[in-house]
């Protein structure tokens, strides 16, 4: 069965976004979609610095990624610049390092394309190892802060002060974002992760009551767009990374249909 | 039958009885350059309601945050029971639209509680049957109510109210605080409370703490409404308003109409009875 690329892109694909659903409803609660933003966009700085070392890009990138999460939160304590300028400065100065330092190494003809929109087709087994066993243990240290990172959502203050230690849960998260953007680069691509992380997160939002339900949901809701974007991609020939999230965005667009629908009939049932 | 065991645990022993649940030595918070706060002494024992007053910008929220360990103390020393229970209502808290959260779950948002348990904290502060409702559809009030049951529901030691009806109105206000009375009567644990409201400093205060900056008096809340530092701060109205509450329960009516107080710390002048209010005669 792993024989066929489709599967194995099938497989990959699900296991990425089922890992990406919980931590996606985080990004989104806390605000952090440029945050997401800023870590995706070093990826290919990491992937750089992976082929020059010639250590594992997986890795790599989880390396860069952490440290510029880091260096975002140090950069936080000096309060000199709002955190949506540091951001930026992190955000487009490693892309352009990771842009550099590729064109320096003329010796490695490496597809550009594939590390910025991903290469879903071309799923190893490896990677299927890597995703679910990397993704087994994101979800496991995830459920591990929940409530301590779920009550620093809601309040810091009210978290520290009940002795819960939100900032660690803080510094854990951010380590575990930076690792299923290691492991979902191969799927989406860089500039395309961050999308699967808020969509099905945003998706989920119209229909949960409570916040474990959003974090199934919205896992539910991005295998769903993977394998419908999968199927379209083969369908009409497009690029598989963005039909992915094309899929995603379709059904957060039925989601706010619903929505519209339900205020029609109120509506209706008011003017009867 | 075996008879329960006799267990003595000297560390719990030591750790309970009249010994304080937090205890600052001058404590200072610093922001930059600029001292916050400075040179703090305050003890909560067992049971005890201690209440924060002072104008705005005088540290009462830092003084709390402090003490609970939120923010960080630049100098002073701070201790504090090992294993305190808290329950901690904070002054503002805005939750996101994002997050979908009902009252039932808010009532385990920091630790996990009993379904019975948290049905009855619901119940004690009246908002039963909001159980399922989601926490950004709910009044001020009711908001209110949902975080005091929430921090009821932890059976604390210590109940930590920063301007707990910050955002309700006038009915809901004196409501609350008729709640909290209460809690206190049953549940016996310390409270900790930033007011602005000197009425209730008065009437439901063991220790009132006046800061600005530093402690700038402290004790029983006659001895600070009667304190010349209290005056200077709040001004004489102020003091007055505080005396004048004060008379609503140290007073006889006399068959004429006429109301005499009694057992006063100032100086009454009864025949020169104008309409003036006492406050302004003192303001002036």
């Amino acid at each position: 069965m792993l024989d066929d690329f489709f599967t194995r892109a099938l497989i990959g694909g699900i296991g990425v976004a089922l890992v990406a659903g919980p931590l996606g409803c985080f990004i989104v609660w806390r605000r952090m979609a440029y945050f997401g933003d800023t870590m995706a966009h070093s990826a290919l700085l990491g992937v750089a610095l992976a082929l020059l070392l010639e250590v594992n890009v997986i890795l790599g990138v989880f390396a860069i990624a952490t440290a510029v999460a880091l260096a975002l939160v140090l950069l936080q304590r000096q309060a000199q610049l709002p955190t949506d300028a540091l951001l930026g400065i992190l955000a487009h100065s490693t892309l352009a390092l990771g842009l550099v330092l590729v064109s320096f190494m003329a010796w490695l003809r490496i597809d550009l394309l594939s590390y910025l929109f991903g290469d879903l087709l071309a799923v190893s087994v490896t990677d299927i190892a890597l995703i679910y066993g990397g993704g087994l243990v994101v979800l496991g240290l995830l459920a591990a802060i929940w409530r301590p990172l779920l009550a620093g959502t809601v309040s810091a203050e009210l978290a520290a002060a009940e002795a819960l230690n939100p900032e660690r849960a803080r510094l854990v998260f951010m380590i575990l974002m930076a690792a299923v953007i290691a492991i979902a680069m191969k799927i989406v691509g860089i500039l395309l992760i961050t999308s699967l992380l808020i969509i099905p997160a945003a998706t989920a939002r119209r229909f949960a009551r409570g916040p474990e339900v959003m974090a199934l949901m919205a896992s539910g809701l991005g295998a769903l767009a993977v394998a419908l974007g999968l199927f379209g991609s083969l369908q009409f020939d497009t690029p598989s990374g963005p039909s992915v999230v094309v899929a995603a965005l379709l059904l957060f667009a039925i989601s706010l249909l619903s929505l519209v629908f339900r205020r029609g009939e109120r509506v209706l049932e008011r003017s009867l | 039958m075996a008879t329960a065991p006799q267990i003595v645990d000297p560390e719990g022993n030591s750790a309970g009885g009249d010994a304080p649940l937090i205890e600052a030595q001058g404590i200072g918070v610093r922001q930059g350059a600029r001292w916050l706060v400075r040179g703090v002494d305050l003890s909560i024992g067992p049971g005890e309601i201690v209440t924060l007053i002072g104008p705005n910008g005088s540290g009462k929220s830092t003084t709390v945050k402090a003490l609970l360990g939120i923010i960080e103390t630049a100098e002073g020393r701070l201790q504090s029971r090992a294993d305190l229970r808290i329950g901690y209502v904070p002054q503002s808290l805005a939750i996101d639209r994002t997050m979908p959260l009902t009252v039932r779950r808010l009532m385990t948002l920091t630790g996990r509680h009993d379904p019975a348990e948290i049905e009855r904290a619901l119940d004690d502060v009246g908002i039963a049957d909001l159980a399922e409702r989601p926490v950004q559809q709910l009044s001020g009030g009711e908001f209110q109510r949902a975080l005091l049951a929430r921090a009821l529901v932890r059976r604390p030691q210590l109940l930590v109210l920063d301007e707990p009806v910050r955002g309700v109105d006038f009915a809901g206000e004196i409501a609350l605080y008729e709640l909290i009375h209460d809690i206190r009567e049953r549940l016996g644990c310390a409270i900790l409370m930033i007011s602005h409201d000197l009425h209730i400093v008065m009437r439901q205060t063991d220790r009132v703490v006046c800061l600005n900056g530093h402690v700038c008096c402290s004790g029983t809340p006659k001895a600070v409404a009667a304190s010349p530092e209290y005056r200077a701060l709040f001004g004489a109205r102020a003091a007055a308003a505080l005396a004048i509450y004060r008379h609503d329960h140290d007073h006889v009516h006399l068959t004429d109409g006429r109301v005499v107080a009694q057992d006063c710390d100032h100086d009454h002048e009864p025949d020169q009875a104008t309409s003036m209010p006492r406050s302004d005669r003192d303001a002036g």
